[in-house]
């Protein structure tokens, strides 16, 4: 259906999804840039994050303190994470970091499969966003609004920590030369540490804030890192505003084409990655520099 | 050649061996109880990994996007006999396999446009919409998520008697000889000088473009090679559960595949089957008999989390260095003596050879015959930053040249613009009385022109021998030859072309040592060999001196001059001594531009030059 409203509610959509993946690519991207490792267990953390909301919700009753528990479990998951295995993998080749990635995704992900079975789990939304809301004739889930107040208000601190702090000064540094930083006496491996677990954190808190637009399940994670990567392509490995970019693009592709058709969202989501190659092959925000 | 008459004999028996195994399967693995339907199912995989570990273990490029290919190859074969009434089942996979090769051309075009995390990212994207295009735009002819159920068997007509294959164990010999004829073309691949290339390009991608070859040309034949591989797995897929799955495109599958190649071994080529079938008996022990249900994946990942870490090189790379280990600790007494006794026929050798002369390279174009390189106006600015600035720079026929600069005048900014690494912001190169302005690196080597690098560029995991080897194979073959079913020690020319370099860069007794092992002065002598491999015309030296001990730095001198005879050379370094007694001409850099040219002696009195380098106290210092 073609109409105006429809045209509307949808474009509100992709602006929901797309917020979404501008916060779990932005995770993503830092630790990409400023590790060198491309975490192919981002979208296990993504799942993470939710499934631990979950239980919080049920322990608490309270999606604050969900939201609140899951943020900081992921960000000590993260680092737990980084201290245990990731750090070993510094000094390896690629391929390496890639499969050990791969592989504790497949572990969390079966864990969670393992306490929480294959079936879905919900979240209600807050009592205070439940319902909805009409605006100029078009209905919205008053939650889907908020969703969009809640992940800018995260990638708002995200760009401070980034952009108005000494940890993220260090962070930019590191990400245009890493041994640099370290060279000018910085510890750079701790910080890549904290890196991790933000990033993890990022991804964890989307997963939370995700979770009472979209039923949880341990395999939701592997969809969402596949449209992570055609984020962070076409925004730019590395960059952070790239990832914002590039996030508000792909969910909106994906809402408006569905108005249209839903089997091509995907496609049409991948065509654009592949224009983006072959005519940007850094990511519309990329910086040339690192490989 | 020693080294190629061993690779003949080890050859024949890993493809005898492996027929072997392949016959005796069926005959004993039922005493294990493992099911027919689980050793095809490995067999398919195994091949599927073949043509993956060409892709992942030999070039180093991780692709996690095979799917497409296993899916496309799969759901063409199966569409051509179940639903366009196609009946030669053999015929229908070979198509499907061509069909996976060239659109894995397509992609490769598209994805090889990147490298390492980025490919990898771009493969699993590229994976996904083929996913999505089977199950929506194509389900038509591809059954959406119903798949192709009703994939026949094949029947082989032999005259006088049909064999109808069907399933379980009578469709095995169909697979096992499918697969021997993979690992068997696989072997070839991998000894033929494109094997060697690739392994060249995984070591060190940049060097291997430096000394000639077309990398990416290289790399996208083996992405194809790995594509057509899958295609054919994908249709036996389908032959093999009479239904093609729509789950062969979904990313599970490559993921699957690059787990079961991690586990097995990777650039074994056996790998692949090894972890495949880890993966399926470990599935069924664990399902099954442990009674684990769903969770049997859980104990995968972990195991497989913990091969990554301390198994770095998987089950048959384990068993590889246990091996050597083993032997190494059981023959350290009788090893010793051999290698002493293995000297000193090195040696004898060498003294008994005379050293042949440097073959005369490409011809220089008749009608020329000015000086080999000119260079006008060359200037590149970074910038604000002015690395050279109008730079013009003469060099004759069979000349020796120095440059000599402080630290920052430009000069390995000017060689990088002669090898054409960096393009100049204005002005222009003549090689040999051709302009090589904007060309690539790689072409400008096949013309004759190529440097060794300041900082050492080495394919570190490979021998001396096969070092040079990639180097001479580009000058011999030139940037691009499929000559993927010859073997590598059959190229004419090679071996007395390794020879001599080795010779002329006295590594001779070092050959069959790897890079990783040698000192750092016979590596600095290889960085020069892989640059003479290639039998240059013309030969750039970055600081062959660089970090040599004094004594090692009178031997490379000696050296230098030895390879210098027939040769034009240009040589960079700050050892002055040095380079005052070797090259006949000296050129001044500083900050950018030409201070000087002259003889040494003139340059040794040279004002400028003492200025230049010590700023102004030359008075109180004897230079």
């Amino acid at each position: 259906m073609l109409n105006w409203t429809n045209f509307l509610s949808q474009l509100f959509n992709g602006l929901v999804l797309g917020a979404l993946l501008a916060l779990i690519s932005s995770g993503l991207t830092i630790i990409y840039g400023t590790l060198g490792l491309l975490n192919l267990a981002h979208g296990a953390m993504f799942m993470l994050g939710g499934y631990a909301g979950y239980v919080a919700y049920h322990a608490t009753n309270s999606f604050a303190l969900a939201v609140l528990a899951a943020t900081l479990f992921m960000l000590v998951f993260g680092i737990l994470l980084e201290r245990l295995v990731i750090r070993y993998f510094y000094d390896r080749p690629d391929e390496d970091q890639l499969l050990v990635t791969f592989g504790l995704s497949i572990c969390i992900v079966e864990t969670v499969r393992y306490f929480f079975s294959s079936m879905t789990k919900t979240v209600p939304p807050p009592s205070m966003f439940s319902g909805i809301t009409s605006m100029g004739g078009v209905i919205f889930p008053t939650y889907r609004l908020a969703l969009i107040g809640i992940v800018a208000v995260a990638l708002l601190a995200l760009y401070l920590i980034l952009y108005r702090t000494r940890l993220g000064l260090i962070v930019r540094a590191g990400i245009e030369d890493s041994m640099m930083v370290d060279s000018l006496g910085i510890n750079v491996y701790r910080v890549f540490m904290i890196v991790f677990g933000i990033g993890a954190m990022a991804a964890g808190f989307a997963g939370i804030v995700n979770a009472p637009v979209v039923s949880l399940s341990p395999g939701m994670g592997e969809a969402i890192l596949v449209q992570t990567f055609v984020v962070v392509v076409i925004g730019g490995v590395g960059s952070f505003p790239g990832a914002v970019l590039g996030g508000l693009i792909a969910g909106e592709i994906i809402s408006l084409t569905s108005m249209i058709n839903p089997a091509y969202s995907y496609i049409m989501l991948f065509a654009a990655m592949t224009l983006v190659l072959v005519f940007r092959p850094r990511g519309l925000l990329g910086k040339k520099g690192r490989e | 050649m020693n080294l190629g008459k061993t690779f003949m004999q080890r050859r024949y028996w890993i493809e005898i061996l492996t027929a072997f195994c392949l016959i005796a399967a069926p005959f004993v693995l039922p005493y294990f109880n493992a099911a027919p339907d689980t050793v095809n199912r490995i067999l398919v995989w195994g091949l599927f990994g073949i043509g993956f570990d060409i892709l992942f273990g030999y070039t180093g490029l991780l692709s996690f996007g095979q799917s497409a290919f296993y899916g496309t190859g799969g759901f063409v074969a199966a569409y051509l006999l179940t639903q366009a009434g196609f009946p030669y089942v053999i015929l229908a996979l070979i198509i499907g396999m061509v069909v996976a090769a060239i659109v894995g051309y397509l992609i490769g075009l598209l994805a090889l446009r990147s490298t390492g995390i980025y490919f990898a990212m771009i493969t699993v994207a590229i994976a996904e919409i083929f996913f999505f295009v089977e199950f929506n735009p194509l389900s038509a002819w591809t059954g959406g998520e119903n798949g192709l159920p009703g994939v026949p068997a094949p029947s082989l007509y032999l005259g006088f008697k049909t064999i109808h294959f069907t399933s379980g164990w009578s469709l095995y010999p169909f697979l096992a000889f499918v697969y021997f004829i993979g690992i068997v073309i696989a072997f070839r691949i991998v000894r033929s000088p494109v094997g060697a290339i690739l392994t060249a390009i995984r070591e060190n991608p940049l060097r291997a473009a430096a000394v000639g070859h077309n990398v990416q040309g290289y790399k996208l034949t083996a992405f194809v090679i790995a594509a057509a591989y899958a295609g054919m797995a994908g249709g036996l897929l389908g032959v093999m559960q009479a239904f093609m799955p729509p789950d062969a495109f979904m990313f599970d599958t490559s993921g699957q595949l690059v787990m079961q190649t991690a586990i097995g071994g990777r650039a074994t080529l056996f790998g692949p089957l090894v972890g495949a079938a880890v993966w399926l008996f470990l599935q069924d022990f664990l399902q099954s008999t442990l009674g684990l249900g769903a969770t049997w994946k859980l104990v995968l990942g972990v195991v497989f989390v913990l091969l990554v870490v301390f198994l770095r090189q998987g089950i048959i790379g384990g068993f590889r260095d246990l091996y050597w280990f083993v032997r190494s600790k059981l023959a350290t007494a009788p090893e010793k003596v051999a290698t002493a006794g293995n000297g000193h026929m090195a040696t004898g050798t060498q003294a008994m050879r005379t050293p042949l002369p440097m073959r005369p390279h490409r011809p220089v174009p008749k009608s020329f015959s000015g000086p080999i390189l000119q260079v006008t106006g060359l200037t590149k600015h970074y910038g604000g930053v002015h690395a050279n600035t109008d730079i013009e720079f003469t060099v004759n026929q069979g000349e020796l040249r120095g440059i000599i600069g402080p630290n920052g005048a430009g000069k390995s900014t000017f060689f990088k613009m002669l090898t054409c690494e960096v393009h100049p912001s204005s002005g222009k190169i003549l090689f040999e009385g051709r302009d090589i302005t904007g060309l690539s690196v790689t072409d400008v080597c096949q013309l004759g022109l190529t440097k060794s690098y300041q900082v050492n560029q080495l394919f570190n995991s490979l021998t001396v021998r096969q070092n040079l080897i990639i180097s001479a194979l580009a000058e011999l073959r030139g940037k691009f030859r499929l000559d993927m079913l010859s073997s590598v020690s059959n190229t004419p020319g090679l071996n007395e072309q390794v020879e001599h370099t080795l010779e002329l860069v006295n590594l001779t007794e070092r050959a069959d040592t790897p890079v990783s092992q040698l000192a750092y002065g016979e590596k600095r002598r290889l960085e020069v060999g892989l640059a003479l491999a290639s039998s240059p015309s013309l030969l750039l030296l970055d600081e062959p001196l660089a970090g040599m001990s004094p004594q090692e730095r009178v031997e490379t001198v000696k050296l230098l001059k030895s390879i210098s005879q027939g040769r034009t050379m240009i040589i960079i370094d700050h050892d002055m001594d040095s380079l005052f007694e070797l090259a006949e001409r000296i050129t001044v850099l500083q900050e950018g531009r030409i201070l000087v040219e002259g003889t040494p002696d003139e340059i040794k009195g040279n004002a400028k030059v003492q200025e230049a380098y010590l700023g102004g106290v030359h008075e109180e210092i004897a230079l």
